[in-house]
């Protein structure tokens, strides 16, 4: 069966490329700092050495519109085109082609199915920044195959967050029962509280900075109970007109089940919070130590 | 009143950079041409056609007068109504003001939302 070696949850931030390799003296004040945290966070993926990277992340409206609108897809593809044009432009991300992995696509696809997730599939997905902006992140080398995922945290009505953490639990499931011996990371990003294209975007920190700190906590702890009694769709509105990101959290403590997380930082931007967040399986956390 | 129609212009318009060119620069015709030839096509198929959506007077007009706040008001998908504008607004802004000045402009025109709830994005 697939090991699942670490389980990665962040906030994803089209413009990190862009503010940590523009000239210095251009950079905004925060890029070092904000590069050395992305350089740490990264090998904790580097330190698992996986084999194939499950990736969750949700279209915004790149590809996905309102004609067709599905709560979760799964990419079954040999490859994947990533960045469309808007993002080109918006954000400075270049293009990207991913491997796929087909055989692992259509297995959770199947898997996910037989557990009660009637996804939806793509066999022509391209990618947008939720999923390019952690291959930047924390696997710029682009050198592995990916399993993409999408979620809908974007176009109302949602699915419920028990919903999305009942997600994570198949996905884990899907991964653990994979008849390989491969190596795997499940890589999910979303957001704390964000504003986007309302009165409270882009101001000297995220909309809801206590939020933040508190949604970091739960994750440290691991604590979905909290979560799950605290956290609604109306909450997150009132936190931000696009914290629904933090629907992918959720689904990422999933992956992980209920347990604290191994490591966890953040950094506070210009108008949001980012966090970087990495869960081992404690099983095999314990087999280390014996 | 169509939110799905007006959230199709922004998220067709966005996406094709010689159409975003053209609402920037002769919205009324743009936004025309888009109604009579554009709009009406299934996303993705050249042949066929929808004849159930169309724009009410107030959604033609605050398509054509750029106007962002005017389309949150009516429900406009935020990161459509932000991304397009952001497309077509923030290098002159920056040149004039610096980073961001266009996303903080946006900001406080919408100041009066603050603390209340937003009129629901869902279609």
């Amino acid at each position: 069966m697939a090991e699942l070696v670490a389980t990665l949850a962040s906030t994803h931030h089209p413009f990190y490329l862009r503010a940590t390799t523009m000239p210095p003296e251009e950079q905004i004040p925060q890029a070092p700092e904000w590069k050395r945290k992305v350089e740490l966070y990264r090998e904790t993926l580097s330190a698992a050495k996986p084999d194939i990277l499950v990736m969750v992340g949700s279209d915004h409206f790149h590809q996905i519109f309102l004609d067709n609108c599905p709560q979760f897809l799964i990419g079954k593809a040999e490859r994947y085109d990533a960045t469309f044009y808007n993002e080109e432009r918006e954000f400075g991300i270049p293009k990207y082609v991913l491997e796929g992995d087909m055989d692992m696509s259509r297995y959770m696809h199947q898997h996910l199915m037989d557990q009660g997730f009637d996804f939806a599939f793509s066999n022509e997905l391209k990618i947008d920044h939720s999923i390019i902006c952690p291959i930047i992140t924390v696997r710029p080398d682009n050198d592995l195959p990916v399993v993409p995922i999408y979620t809908n945290i974007f176009a109302p009505p949602l699915p419920s967050p028990k919903r999305f953490y009942d997600l994570g639990r198949a996905i884990r499931k899907a991964i653990d029962d994979y008849p390989s011996d491969k190596r795997v990371a499940a890589i999910g990003t979303g957001h704390l509280s964000l504003e986007l294209g309302g009165p409270r975007q882009f101001m000297e920190t995220g909309p809801d900075p206590e939020f933040d700190r508190q949604a970091i906590e739960w994750l440290r702890a691991g604590d979905v109970e909290a979560i799950l009694a605290n956290v609604t769709h109306e909450t997150m509105a009132k936190s931000g007109n696009a914290t629904h990101g933090f629907l992918n959290f959720i689904l990422m403590l999933g992956v992980a089940g209920p347990e604290q997380a191994d490591y966890v930082d953040n950094l506070d931007l210009f108008h949001t919070m980012e966090a970087y967040i990495t869960w081992y399986p404690k099983a095999q956390a314990e087999e280390k130590a014996a | 009143m169509s939110k799905y129609y007006v959230n199709k212009f922004l998220y067709q318009t966005d996406a094709n950079p010689e159409h975003l060119q053209r609402y920037a620069e002769d919205p009324k015709n743009f936004v025309a041409t888009w109604e009579q030839s554009i709009g009406p096509k299934l996303i993705g198929n050249d042949v066929e056609a929808s004849t159930v959506h169309g724009f009410t007077e107030e959604e033609r007009r605050a398509l054509v007068e750029h106007d962002f706040v005017a389309l949150f008001e009516m429900g406009a998908h935020f990161f459509l109504n932000l991304t397009i504008f952001i497309g077509i607004y923030d290098e002159p802004y920056m040149k004039e003001n610096g980073p961001l000045a266009f996303q903080r402009e946006f900001a406080q025109k919408l100041q009066g939302w603050t603390g209340r709830d937003y009129p629901s994005v869902e279609t």
